[in-house]
């Protein structure tokens, strides 16, 4: 069974500050990271590859350096990686990201599942795995917390606000993954080792045959006009005591501030 | 820091097994410490990070044979928690004699396990009355046809119980004294092969303590490693080559100490500024560091000596394991003093170290038989050099 595991480099949002004067993030020092969701996309693929035999294929687009993040997935067992990289990609939104990695997966023959994260965790839009659904034609499922292939079709479970939902459908299919379905894998050594002499390859633009207009800033139809951090909560409080004082004193709260 | 012009793989064992222990041992190591339990979890990650084998040759399934390069991973470990590391590192002290004595038979059979670190080994000299002076063992070890039959107990034994692996010291020739000592593999689940209790120790304690029992035990002879009489020798030359896996933890344990002393003296605020901005506090923390980096020095000099092929380094062995595991007992101590009453309470993981500490001083040979050893190697170099 042969997997492609889109994936993102993003900063490490436990390590981004923000520039409380322009509301943007601090980016400069921040190291870079695999977007949380997507090692569990990749491990997922692991998994599924140990019990089904075929490939792991890792898929990014981003800058050269983002070739780390591919290392960093074949360093926990992906077979093969590949960035896609151009400058006529830069200021991609989620239609133009999602047009460009399917354009490289069309390159990339045959496979039987694309799987993503459920979403990044700079952007945390949850519409590129979708998008590229969309793109190739394929069927999609979200927010997977499990997921069983048998012969031509999967059946997954995802994990909804208020019940779990069970669903079938056939391969190839393109499923984005919550954090719930596994805990990633560490990196072995012998992976290090395989992922410092890996060869990444790498398409661009001309390679994918894409179209300029669905490509880079010009074929985004969205643009971010503006970053800001809401207004930090005030601190509750926390009534005590034994539950009949609490009441009284929580009724009381409420008509002093006349709500009641 | 000192630079100690690490491989780009080295930087990788490093990084690795500090990554692992960051993210395996250090959430656990309060609560192993304290009910005792045997650290799997932990050991079952760093076999699937591939660092069990880094002392075991790649064809016997290991990742290069590298003495250097296990002290990598043991400090690093060690630098998480003491009782991962000594039972992470009692593996190799238990695998090492069949490294250096046993038949490409045996290398074959028992290696490839424990490099993967699906298994574990562990090494039975001490017994109740022959610690120090391991001439005094009782266990015996006597022929009986194509067999031996073993009798005796085993005391204190790192790894006892978990392990599958046991190299024994018998003696096959009470007569022949230290040269009628002889050295087996002996597999768990041998018949007439138990264990006794598991000790409840002052530090390192989720690692399993434990008596080997041998009650007529009846193992083949095709078991014995090396030669008949060969016992001590096997002994002797296993812990020259692990010696410096000890001042390794030593080294790791220190660390720890030093960063969690350097740590807290800048949030610790008396008479209106952190501590650290004390000078008393600064000195303490700079002879920590010195003392630290003379350690980590020798034991990674000494391991590279032995990596290049050096064939006696019994002398440095002795050396990095003494000034390692002296240097960490006084760090951690000191470490405890620059935390105050905190490093003195459980809730602080300094006292924790301390009480890791000590052993190094203790097992592989006390620190007053290293110095003994060390003392009369000079003695025989100055005879040596005056014929
Ligand atoms: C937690 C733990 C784990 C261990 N793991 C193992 C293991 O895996 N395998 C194994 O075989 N053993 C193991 N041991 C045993 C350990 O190696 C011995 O405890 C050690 O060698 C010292 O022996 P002893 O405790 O009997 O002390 P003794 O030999 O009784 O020594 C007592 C004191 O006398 C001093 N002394 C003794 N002889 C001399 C001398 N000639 N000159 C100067 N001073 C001397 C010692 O330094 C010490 O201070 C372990 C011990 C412990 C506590």
């Amino acid at each position: 069974m042969d997997i492609i595991v889109c994936i993102k480099q993003v900063p490490d949002t436990t390590e981004v500050r923000i520039n409380p004067e322009t509301n943007t993030l601090i980016r400069e020092g921040v190291p870079s990271i695999v977007n949380p969701f997507d090692e569990n996309a990749i491990e997922a693929a692991l998994q599924l590859k140990d019990l089904h035999g075929g490939k792991v294929t890792v898929v990014t687009m981003g800058p050269p350096q983002a070739a780390e993040a591919l290392k960093t997935a074949i360093a926990m067992g992906a077979d093969e990686a590949v960035l896609v990289s151009d400058r006529a990609f830069a200021g991609s939104d989620t239609w133009a990201t999602s047009y460009t990695l399917s354009q490289a997966i069309k390159k990339l023959g045959k496979f039987d599942l694309i799987l993503c994260g459920k979403q990044a965790i700079d952007g945390d839009t949850a519409q590129v795995g979708p998008g590229i659904a969309e793109w190739l034609g394929l069927p999609q499922v979200t927010f997977a917390s499990k997921i069983e292939v048998e012969g031509n079709k999967c059946k997954v479970e995802r994990l909804l606000e208020e019940v779990n939902e069970v669903v079938e459908a056939p391969l190839p299919v393109v499923i984005t993954v919550v954090k719930q379905i596994n805990t990633p894998r560490l990196p072995s050594l012998k992976g290090l080792m395989r992922a410092k002499k890996a060869e990444i390859k790498t398409l661009n633009a001309a390679e994918i045959n894409g179209d300029p207009k669905n490509m880079g800033l010009n074929g985004s139809p969205t643009s971010v006009v503006k970053i800001f951090t809401p207004p930090a909560r005030g601190g509750g409080e926390i009534l005590g005591g034994e539950p009949a004082e609490i009441v009284d004193k929580l009724i009381a709260k409420i008509k002093d501030r006349k709500i009641i | 820091m000192l630079d100690y012009l690490l491989t780009e793989e080295q930087i990788m064992i490093r990084d690795l097994a500090r990554k692992v222990s960051l993210e395996k041992a250090l959430p656990k190591r309060a609560e192993w410490d304290e009910t005792g339990e045997f650290p799997w979890e932990a050991l079952k990650a760093y076999a699937a990070a591939d660092l069990c084998g880094l002392y075991i040759p790649e064809e016997l399934g290991g990742m290069g044979q590298s003495v250097f390069n296990f002290c990598l991973a043991t400090e690093q470990i060690s630098r998480t928690c003491g009782g991962v590391g000594v039972t992470f590192a009692a593996s190799a002290l238990g695998s090492t004699p069949i490294l250096l004595f046993g038949s490409p038979e045996q290398k074959k059979k028992y290696m490839p396990p424990i490099a993967a670190g699906k298994i574990l080994a562990a090494f039975g000299l001490t017994e109740a009355s022959a610690g120090s002076d391991a001439a005094g063992l009782e266990t015996t070890a006597i022929k009986d046809g194509d067999y031996y039959i073993v009798n005796g107990t085993k005391q204190w034994i790192t790894n006892g119980g978990e392990a599958d692996t046991y190299t024994v010291i018998a003696m096959t020739d009470k007569k022949r004294g230290a040269r009628g000592a002889s050295a087996f593999i002996i597999e768990k689940g041998t018949p007439g092969f138990t264990f006794g209790k598991k000790e409840n120790k002052m530090g390192i304690r989720c690692s399993a303590t434990r008596e080997l029992v041998f009650q007529d035990c009846k193992i083949h002879k095709g078991q014995l490693l090396g030669k008949e009489g060969l016992g001590f020798i096997v002994a002797m030359k296993t812990l020259d080559l692990t010696r410096p896996g000890i001042g390794a933890q030593a080294v790791g344990i220190a660390q720890v100490a030093l960063d969690e002393a350097l740590k807290y003296s800048r949030e610790r605020i008396q008479f209106g500024k952190p501590i650290a901005s004390l000078q008393a506090i600064q000195h303490i923390l700079a002879d920590m560091a010195t003392q630290i980096e003379a350690a980590r020095a020798l034991v990674y000099a000494t391991a590279r000596m032995i990596d290049a092929g050096a064939t006696d380094y019994t002398l440095p062995a002795s050396e990095a394991k003494l000034f390692a595991s002296d240097t960490a007992m006084k760090v951690t101590i000191d470490a405890i003093q620059v935390l105050g009453g905190y490093g003195y309470m459980k809730e602080y993981p300094v006292e924790k170290m301390a009480r890791d500490a000590k052993i190094t001083q203790i097992y592989e040979g006390t620190n007053q038989i290293q110095r003994n050893q060390i003392g009369l190697a000079l003695i025989k170099e100055l005879a040596a050099t005056k014929k």
